[in-house]
């Protein structure tokens, strides 16, 4: 029983590290894009998806050292990830993000 | 003029601004022994209030929500430091901290400690610098 607990351990901290490295080449392509983008919009949806990117990274950090601290973390980079999308797709769409008054 | 198709934000978004008003509460209270504190705290409520600001117009937020965001800063800033001034009242060095237990009706035995008052005090400020940058951006269009 030990046996197949310190197994599945030892598979957990692999598939983990597979994971991080995973995030680690989606991060750097992302980065590309942002830096080399050809257009503006490109840039933007870049930078979002960096933000999904790292809400991912803070789950596989909260497997990776055994905690349930991370967990409002993942919420707060939610949150704010959402309101950049909001924004961004009102840019794309109107060209101003606060209009004075929308009637 | 063109004009956009947002009836899904519009009704979605009066809800989610009081989830984000009530996460941003429990971030303020929860700073003591784990993450959050006033600085999180207040830019999550900053947050909703932008999300009202994006998806109701400049306008609208400002007859809901009356408030002069540049006077948080000053009285933010004076709870903070009257806070750490108040403990020479008790012969304390400055910014020193105390706490106790008290029994409540409903909560039961929860710990109060005097460095929730600063706590109130930086989100206060963190409040009215966040909404006074974006407001200022934002009114910079004519």
């Amino acid at each position: 029983m030990t046996d197949l607990l310190t197994t599945t351990e030892q598979i957990l901290h692999v598939v983990v590290i597979i994971c991080f490295i995973g995030i680690a080449i989606s991060l750097a392509l992302l980065l590309y894009r942002v830096i080399a983008g050809p257009t503006q919009p490109d840039r933007a949806v870049a930078l979002d998806t960096i933000g999904i990117n790292l809400m991912g990274l803070a789950g596989l950090m909260a497997i990776f050292i055994v905690t349930t601290k991370l967990n409002d973390v993942i919420l707060l980079i939610g949150i704010l990830a959402f309101l950049g999308t909001l924004a961004i797709a009102k840019y794309l769409e109107k060209g101003v993000i606060i209009d004075r008054d929308l009637d | 003029m063109y004009k956009p198709n947002d009836l899904i934000l519009r009704t979605t978004s009066s809800l989610i601004a009081f989830i984000l008003l009530g996460f941003a509460v429990y971030l303020l209270l929860a700073g003591h022994n784990s993450p959050g504190g006033g600085f999180v705290g207040g830019l999550m409520t900053s947050g909703a209030i932008l999300l009202m600001n994006m998806s109701y117009g400049a306008d609208v937020v400002k007859k809901v929500l009356p408030i002069d965001f540049t006077k948080l800063i000053p009285i933010g800033l004076a709870i903070a430091v009257g806070t750490g001034v108040g403990s020479f009242l008790f012969k304390a060095p400055f910014l020193s901290q105390t706490y106790d237990y008290y029994t409540f009706p409903i909560f039961g035995k929860i710990e109060l400690a005097t460095a929730m008052i600063f706590d109130i005090g930086v989100y206060l400020t963190v409040v009215g610098v966040m909404m006074t940058i974006i407001l200022t951006i934002a009114n910079d269009q004519d």
